[in-house]
């Protein structure tokens, strides 16, 4: 069954532009919930704090998050990712809600699917994307600078972590997984082998999608490596795409999308805010302002995959899905076969 | 056949290999044992390996703090990390601690195929490449043919079975020692060998490495020999294949520089020829003392053995010119006349230097150095001559005489002392006028000394409307002579567009001093010169075409079309930030250890004509040693010139509230209350037809508009460090040390340009402060990977040198500074960097490219200056022909 997603998505995406959806978290401030709505009945009388446990509201507003896929799905997206962005028991250790992360994301992938599902046709397939965040640790620093050599987090946990976030994904029925917002590389082949070992286990494969972010203009992951290198790094978990988001406006991550789809033998994903933060920590690009650039990215033959990140609606995927639509998607490049490493930068040896 | 490139991994950081880095491990010490990989990192090593095999130590936990640690040194990181263990527990410990995509060094089959199979799949899983042993559970493989068998079995288990991609496959077909005494040991080399070379045909995709310090192990104790075998062995080795080694690349010396009979023993003992080889080379090893890669090594003394000729000639070639006075002398004691001595040893010595620097084997900075020799050892003969002839105009048999000059208002001569002294080697005659030369001078001296040839240099774009102004005077004053014309900012298509064509004798761009040997010689040959003239005349006359209609192709827009699709920002959300003061700071004898690490390095290679990226080019097959040796040159000096204070470092930084007015001009105020102008800073706008997306830039549109209402600042500096270096690089050249002389000025450059990173960095963080929590490395600072940009007049941004007039008194630059400007804006001492600072986060560099005729009228409009005044500065920026524009106005 799985097999079958997986070429699906892969033979529609080598027809044309496939189109993700926007920001989450914008559009549940929309409903301005409350506490005692995140809290539900269920979670009524929970210890601790539970205001902007956005995933939370997969168990206690379903309702809400399916509203939010469907209005997506309308604008013109194929792809839907899950509420789940920091559904892992590092993260939601912060809410003390470790024990529910199954929950959390089986039922994340389950109310996307059934907006999917509404929406799919057999001309116009919609897919589902199991979104896994970076967690808020890092497995290559040390949050002690006067320690370098500390961390607080080590590889085993952030495996298993995305083990068994990505299992739930899977059990609620995503088409594929999208490790997403990477800042550090360690953490993300912590959950590339995480992946594949699911993978052997169930006996079939599901494309995964990478997308890294570059915290400035320095071009570089907040753990210091270049693009580039960051893809070599990666590239060993044979991901469907390699690509960016958040990170800044379509504007300035132009140049680092172009890099990134000189070098990679796979498809490209991008979906950046909707520009900067205005200094009310906003983002207020227009639809058409993000959409014009994500065009000439088409136009230019650059992308596979895009859609918006903080600050995007509907509204914003409306546009991008207009504007991309007609523009043939990139081919990947077929790379000279040879040994490519990477340290914070990176090597070829020919 | 292509020589292939061959990756240096650094095998300093391994506990078994290094009693050093054991003993700072062991004790815990590891910023010390950081320092260690530091140091592999900037010497060259392409990829760490780390090895913590050692049995006093917990393997796994030292590896993993070790490799924690690294992550936390972007110098070190930045190259991939090797980890070295015969523990998988060691190696799988390691590969969870780098986020790179590392090697794992080394799986075999030793235990049999599943745990072979086993570790390589989850090698794999964990993203790396792996290193494979030629090892199986009958052993080390020992014969080409056991070590192909085992490395073929391998490859086919990693591709089919586990999947691995096979070019992040590394095989170690085991390098073992060679002269052991024990005769099965005598073929090791050979097996290796042509292992290496099996194993690339046969299976494909696939690397070879090994460990080569093994193969001399029995030399233990003698370290010439056993380099000089390390770098046969590699030699033959990477021509079979082998694509990375374990090695300790400094210390091995050049394949063609092994003497030839050492070289003979060495290959013999290993490709095995003959029963005897060991015995034969143990018989000239303990000659051998000498380290034949570093001639300038005090214990290099076996080429002092030789003749005197013979020792002056190897002198000559290796630029050492620690022995030269006393060898010239006994030349000189020994031969009839003094002459001699030059005619026979130094010009045969001086003709090798030519070929070798001809065929690509020498360098520049090789070459000057030879020169300094020849220059020594001339200079030393010179007073024995005029005894003998009461005059010096015997010297030798000149190839031709040659005037060289940089023209007047410029003050930059690196480039052309290196052409003085590589025409010198090739035994021409060079009169040397040195800079800011006027035109008048340049041809009365050409004249008087019946020069066969003239070459201008330049860097500032003003010198290219000077040398024309030369080119037109030399016609006017019936000089035919060929005119050479180089440096920086010329160009083929300059020369032969604006220059060429005001001179009737003929005129040839050089582009590189390298080139400068060739030309002087094809015009100087009675044989070749005509054709090489009327070859560069058909050239010439083909990019005047081109240029022509290039210029009737291009679109354009006008001034007021540009200005509509100016880069606009919004101001309206955007508060610039304020900087902390307003005013001048003014900095006097700065610090020079501080800007060190400031220093990019990719331009003093290029000053020195060596191609390549520092610090690959240290490791580059064809000029690293080249490279090794200045780089190692330089640091020497950098240190006497910080240590000793040889310069004098100045400064000046400015800030202070801006706006624009109109559309280009940048209003400078006196205070917060915006009310006393200080100055205007004119700026000029790009006219090349644009598409929607990309804007007409001028530098004015990154600072808001006085009517926008929003309060935004300018900053500018002055930097300087060449007081001093004149003096310096004179102590020099009085010595006849030229290659020390341009060694200082090229450091005063980089100084110079260091200082303005640093000043830039400290703006900023700090008297700026709008980018306080900023932190680069000094790569990141050569990339320029920051929040605003500093352009200079006369650069791209803002091709106007004249604005450094405006800058310079805003700045009270030469009070402060002790920096002048020449009569065409160069400044002096030329190590000196000024420009203008811009906060805002989307300021960037451009280049104006051309400008029309009605953009130059309204910027001599709004500098109060006149038509033809802007058009003399910016000649070379010009999109129409001024002459022409001009005739038809009249």
């Amino acid at each position: 069954m799985t097999a079958l997603n997986e070429r699906s998505i892969a033979a529609v995406a080598r027809e044309r532009i496939l189109v993700m959806d926007g920001a989450m978290g914008t559009m549940i401030q929309g409903y301005q919930l409350s506490d005692a709505d995140y809290r539900g009945k269920r979670f009524a009388d929970y210890p601790s704090d539970l205001k902007g446990a956005n995933d939370l509201l997969n168990i206690t507003q379903s309702r809400v998050i399916k509203e939010i896929h469907t209005s997506y799905l309308e604008a013109g997206a194929d792809i839907l990712t899950t509420n789940t962005f920091n559904a892992n028991s590092i993260s939601m250790s912060d809410y003390k809600l470790e024990r529910i992360v199954q929950e959390l994301n089986f039922e994340g992938a389950r109310i996307a699917r059934e907006a999917a599902d509404e929406a799919s046709t057999p001309e116009r397939p919609r897919f589902v994307a199991g979104a896994l965040g970076p967690t808020n640790r890092t497995a290559s620093m040390s949050p002690d600078v006067s320690d370098p050599g500390y961390r607080a987090i080590t590889y085993d946990e952030i495996r298993t972590t995305y083990r068994e976030a990505a299992s739930a994904l899977i059990e609620g029925g995503v088409d594929l997984l999208l490790l997403e917002t990477v800042f550090d590389t360690l953490n993300a082949k912590a959950a590339l082998f995480a992946f594949e070992e699911l993978f052997e286990e169930r006996g079939s494969r599901l494309p995964v999608m990478v997308s890294g972010t570059i915290t400035d203009r320095s071009g570089r992951t907040l753990t210091g490596q270049t693009i580039e290198a960051f893809w070599y790094s990666v590239r060993h978990g044979r991901p469907i795409s390699i690509g960016l988001n958040c990170s800044f406006g379509a504007a300035q991550l132009r140049p680092y999308i172009a890099e990134l789809a000189a070098i990679a033998d796979c498809m490209i994903s991008a979906y950046p805010n909707a520009g900067l933060p205005n200094e009310f920590a906003e983002y207020d690009e227009l639809p058409e302002e993000t959409a014009s650039h994500i065009q000439t990215w088409a136009e230019d033959g650059l992308v596979n995959f895009v859609g918006g990140c903080c600050g995007t609606t509907p509204d914003h995927i409306q546009s991008i899905a207009e504007a991309v639509a007609g523009f043939p998607p990139r081919e990947p490049p077929i790379l000279q076969q040879c040994l490519r490493l990477s340290g914070l930068e990176a090597i070829e040896v020919v | 056949m292509m020589t292939p490139r061959f990756i240096n991994i650094g095998e300093r950081t391994n506990v078994a290999g290094s009693a050093k880095f054991r003993k700072l491990i062991i004790s815990e010490d590891y910023e010390g044992a950081l320092q260690i990989a530091r140091q592999q990192a900037t010497n060259g090593a392409q990829i760490l390996d780390i090895n913590m095999d050692e049995g006093m130590l917990d393997g796994e936990a030292a590896m993993v703090r070790f490799l924690r640690m690294i992550a936390a040194e972007p110098d070190i990181s930045r190259i991939p990390v090797m980890i070295d263990s015969s523990k998988w527990s060691v190696i799988e410990a390691g590969l969870k601690n780098v986020q790179g995509k590392g090697i794992a060094n080394s799986i075999s089959l030793k235990e049999g195929e599943a745990p072979f199979v086993e570790q390589a799949e989850l090698i794999r899983r964990y993203g790396a490449a792996v290193v494979v042993m030629a090892f199986d559970e009958n052993g080390q493989a020992e014969t080409a043919a056991r070590k192909v068998e085992i490395c073929t079995r391998g490859y086919c288990l990693l591709t089919d079975q586990v999947g691995f991609p096979p070019e992040d496959i590394i095989f170690d077909p085991n390098i073992f020692a060679v002269a052991t005494g024990i005769e099965e040991h005598n073929d090791y080399a050979v097996a290796f060998i042509e292992a290496t070379r099996r194993i690339k045909s046969e299976l494909p995709y696939a690397h070879v490495s090994g460990g080569v310090s093994n193969v001399s192990f029995s030399f233990r104790g003698n370290d010439n020999v056993r380099s000089a075998m390390h770098s046969a062995f590699l030699y033959h080795a990477i021509q079979a294949g082998m694509d990375m080694g374990i090695v300790n690349a400094g210390q091995v010396p050049i394949y063609e520089e092994i003497p030839i009979d050492l070289k003979n023993r060495i290959e013999d003992v290993l490709f095995n020829r003959g029963n005897d080889a060991t015995e034969r080379l143990l018989e000239v090893a303990q000659q051998h003392k000498g380290h034949f890669s570093k001639p300038t090594e005090d214990n290099d003394a076996s080429w002092r053995e030789t003749d005197v000729a013979g020792r002056l000639q190897y002198a000559l070639v290796r630029g050492i010119n620690d022995f030269v006075v006393q060898d010239t002398e006994e030349a000189r004691q020994a031969a009839d006349r003094p002459i001699s001595v030059i005619e026979g040893p130094l010009m045969a010595g001086m003709s090798e230097v030519g070929d070798l620097f001809g065929a690509g084997k020498m360098f520049l900075p090789q070459v000057v150095k030879s020169a300094r020799v020849m220059k020594q050892a001339v200079a030393h003969l010179i007073p024995f001559m005029e005894k003998e002839k009461g005059s010096r105009n015997g010297v030798g048999n000149k190839a031709g005489r040659i005037v060289l000059a940089t023209v007047k208002g410029d003050v930059h001569d690196i480039g052309k002392n290196i052409v003085s002294v590589v025409l010198q080697c090739n035994n021409y005659e060079v009169i040397d006028l040195g800079v800011m030369v006027p035109c008048l001078d340049i041809i009365e001296t050409a004249k008087s000394e019946g020069a066969n040839l003239i070459g201008l240099s330049g860097l500032i774009t003003p010198s290219l409307e000077e040398m024309r102004v030369i080119a037109r005077e030399m016609t006017r004053a019936d000089i035919k002579v060929p005119l050479l014309i180089g440096g920086a900012t010329t160009s083929r298509v300059h020369t032969a567009v604006k220059i060429a064509t005001n001179y009737t004798g003929a005129t040839v761009h050089v582009s590189d001093a390298s080139k400068a040997v060739g030309v002087v010689g094809s015009l100087l040959s009675v044989d070749r010169c005509d054709k090489f003239l009327a070859e560069v005349a058909d050239e010439y006359e083909e990019i005047r075409d081109r240029h022509a209609k290039g210029d009737r192709r291009s679109t354009r827009q006008t001034l007021a079309g540009a200005r509509a699709n100016k880069f606009k920002i919004n101001w309206s959300d955007y508060k610039p930030p304020k900087p902390n003061y307003s005013g001048l700071r003014v900095f006097e004898n700065y610090d020079l250890s501080m800007l060190e690490r400031y220093i990019d390095w990719n331009p003093f290679f290029q000053a020195w004509e060596l191609a390549g990226k520092f610090p690959r080019i240290l490791d580059d097959e064809v000029v690293g040693e080249a490279a090794r040796e200045l780089h190692r040159d330089a640091q020497v000096m950098l240190s006497r010139i910080i240590d000793e204070g040889w310069f004098n470092a100045r400064a000046v930084i400015g800030l202070w509230p801006a706006n624009v007015i109109g559309n280009e001009d940048i209003v400078v105020f006196s205070d917060h209350s915006r009310k006393v102008v200080l100055a205007t800073l004119h700026t000029l706008r790009q006219q090349m037809a644009r598409d929607r997306r990309r804007a007409n830039h001028a530098l004015a549109d990154f600072i808001a508009p006085l009517e926008s209402g929003v309060a935004d600042y300018v900053g500018a500096f002055v930097v300087t460090t060449g007081h001093g270096c004149d003096e310096a690089a004179n102590r020099f050249e009085v010595a006849h040390d030229d290659y020390n002389a341009i060694m200082v000025k090229s450091l005063s450059d980089r100084l110079a340009e260091a200082f303005a990173e640093h000043m830039h960095e400290r703006v900023r963080k700090e008297l700026w402060g709008y980018a306080t929590a900023e932190s680069l490395d000094s790569e990141s600072l050569i990339l320029e990977q920051y929040q605003g940009i500093r352009p200079a007049p006369g650069y791209p941004a803002c091709p106007d040198h004249t604005e450094k007039k405006t800058l310079f008194s805003l700045l009270e630059a030469e009070f402060n500074t002790g920096v002048t400007l020449t009569d065409n804006f160069a400044m002096w001492p030329s190590a000196s960097v000024c420009g203008i600072y811009f906060s805002h986060p989307e300021s960037r560099y451009f280049g104006v490219g051309k400008i029309e005729r009605d953009q130059v009228e309204d910027y001599a409009k709004r500098k109060g200056i006149a038509v033809a005044d802007v058009e003399r500065w910016l000649a070379s920026t010009l999109n129409y022909d001024r002459d022409q524009s001009a005739e038809k106005a009249a």
